[in-house]
């Protein structure tokens, strides 16, 4: 099939950029995305043209790396899926596809389709750990955690730090990414200790990186590649009262 | 501090006090909902009003406050998420949100401006003077005339108008806001959050319903002096 793409062209953090239009020319409906752009690159290479710059890494779905915005949607158009599982039948000749980068204060854009989350992992770093016991190693299950609280961590724990909820959210808010990482240790044993400055901390973090403040659009979950619930937040509004009681 | 500068914390003044303003507004509703009854109704439930004296005024100040601090923060955390994305897409696309929930500040504004207007027409009598002063002064038992004020003003097309395209406004704000401010006090979770979406719409309409049904009844000549 054939596409017709716009893409976001942008030099480095500091450039205007634009939306460039190409052909995809017979695509496979079987290739991903990334492979209709590896493909659309190679096309690009051979005219002289600069290649879009996108980010990528694992290209299955677990590292989340790759991402861009699919025709308004982060990570494009399939639930639950990044950009990397994406695939072109998804979509039908003559379809276009507009791609644009994450767009938020605190991710400034580094070349086309890539930007800088180094934002995220300063929220993490504000308050992403947990104090552990040293010396003798320790009693096995001597720390019981239930069923239902193991796989509440879990689930909060699938997120991949990819930033499409910041990319969807209306107010360019990470408080789904932060919520997830609130919460998948303010639920276990081991997280009580720095439970109430890990939310003070994190969600500070957060502010002062740039990114806005939610106000409940739920699109976060949404665009969430990993289908994090705002449930999450919820448990962090909680936890930040119950921090504020301390 | 913590409560008036961080992320979470200004998100729970918003919900504590757009609580207070919903039930607030409920209350209103109800006192409004006498004018049914007749001159008899309003006009009594007026005087009550006027008779709590000082507590009067009390009430007042602490409504003012609530709206206050609702009002800046609701500016000031609107300011801050525009800011957090400098360039916009585009295109986006929104797949859960809502109308209600992308024009909270808008409608916000809106039922601000509505509250002026309202003061102006119904407490201060500067607005429609012809009618508020003109035939304010007292009933056949010498309260004031309170119903008669209100059915002359809502046979005036114009004051209809305004009154329910102020409501639509309200109805907007609630039909997000009331479910916004239980997820922002943590009460949620995944099975309960569609259940309060749904109450925070039907809530929204009721309230909706219940305030134009007065204008519209008068319009209509169901209420009639
Ligand atoms: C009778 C008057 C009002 C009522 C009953 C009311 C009610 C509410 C409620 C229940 C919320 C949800 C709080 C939360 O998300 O946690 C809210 C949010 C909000 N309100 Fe109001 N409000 C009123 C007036 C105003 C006014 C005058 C403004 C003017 C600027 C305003 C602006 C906002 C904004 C910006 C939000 C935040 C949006 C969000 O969190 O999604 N409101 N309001
Ligand atoms: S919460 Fe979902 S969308 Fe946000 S960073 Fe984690 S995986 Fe990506
Ligand atoms: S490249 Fe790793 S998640 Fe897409």
């Amino acid at each position: 099939m054939d596409l017709t793409l716009y893409v976001w062209r942008q030099n480095g953090p500091e450039e205007k950029g634009k939306l460039e239009q190409y052909a995809a020319k017979n695509v496979s409906p079987d290739s991903s995305f990334l492979e209709m752009l590896d493909e659309v690159n190679n096309d690009l290479i051979e005219n002289g043209i600069d290649p879009i710059e996108f980010d990528n890494d694992c290209r299955e779905g677990i590292c989340g790396t790759c991402g861009c915005v699919v025709n308004g949607i982060p990570h494009g158009p399939q639930e639950k899926t990044t950009a990397c599982q994406l695939h072109m039948r998804q979509f039908s000749d003559g379809d276009s596809l507009t791609l644009e980068p994450w767009r938020a204060k605190a991710f400034p854009v580094v070349k086309d389709l890539v930007v800088d989350r180094t934002a995220l992992d300063n929220i993490i770093e504000s308050g992403g750990y947990t104090s552990a016991y040293t010396g003798e190693v320790g009693e096995a299950n001597q720390t019981l955690i239930s069923k239902p609280d193991s796989d509440y961590a879990m689930d909060a724990a699938e997120c991949i730090g990819c930033g499409a909820c910041v990319a969807a959210c209306p107010n360019g808010s990470a408080m789904l990414f932060t919520s997830a990482k609130i919460a998948q240790m303010a639920v276990l044993p081991q997280g009580e200790i720095e439970a109430a400055e890990r939310v003070q901390n994190m969600t500070e973090a957060m502010l002062n990186a740039g990114f806005g403040n939610c106000t409940n659009h739920y699109e976060c979950e949404a665009a969430c590649p990993k289908g994090v619930s705002v449930k999450f937040i919820a448990k962090t509004n909680r936890e930040f009262v119950k921090a504020l009681a301390k | 501090m913590q409560m008036l500068q961080s992320s979470i914390g200004r998100k729970l003044v918003m919900a504590l006090t757009g609580l207070c303003l919903v039930g607030f507004v409920l209350v209103h509703l109800l006192g409004n909902s006498s004018v049914f009854i007749g001159a008899d109704g309003i006009n009594a439930y007026a005087e009550h009003l006027h008779a709590l004296g000082p507590v009067v005024w009390i009430f007042r100040i602490v409504l003012l406050s609530l709206f206050g601090l609702h009002i800046f923060f609701g500016i000031q955390l609107t300011l801050e998420n525009r800011a957090a994305r400098p360039i916009d897409y585009n295109q986006k696309k929104n797949i859960r949100t809502s109308f209600g929930a992308e024009t909270m500040i808008y409608t916000g504004l809106a039922i601000l401006a509505f509250a002026v207007y309202h003061l102006f027409h119904f407490t201060v009598h500067a607005t429609n003077p012809e009618i508020s002063v003109g035939v304010l002064p007292l009933d056949a038992v010498g309260r004031h005339d309170v119903f008669t004020m209100m059915v002359l003003s809502f046979q005036k097309f114009f004051i209809s108008a305004v009154y329910v395209g102020a409501m639509v406004t309200l109805l907007l704000h609630l039909s997000h806001g009331v479910q916004s401010l239980f997820q922002t006090l943590g009460v949620l979770g995944s099975k309960t959050l569609p259940v309060m979406e749904k109450i925070a719409r039907a809530a929204a309409i009721v309230i909706f319903v219940g305030f134009i049904s007065i204008p519209v009844s008068i319009l209509l000549g169901l209420i009639n002096l």
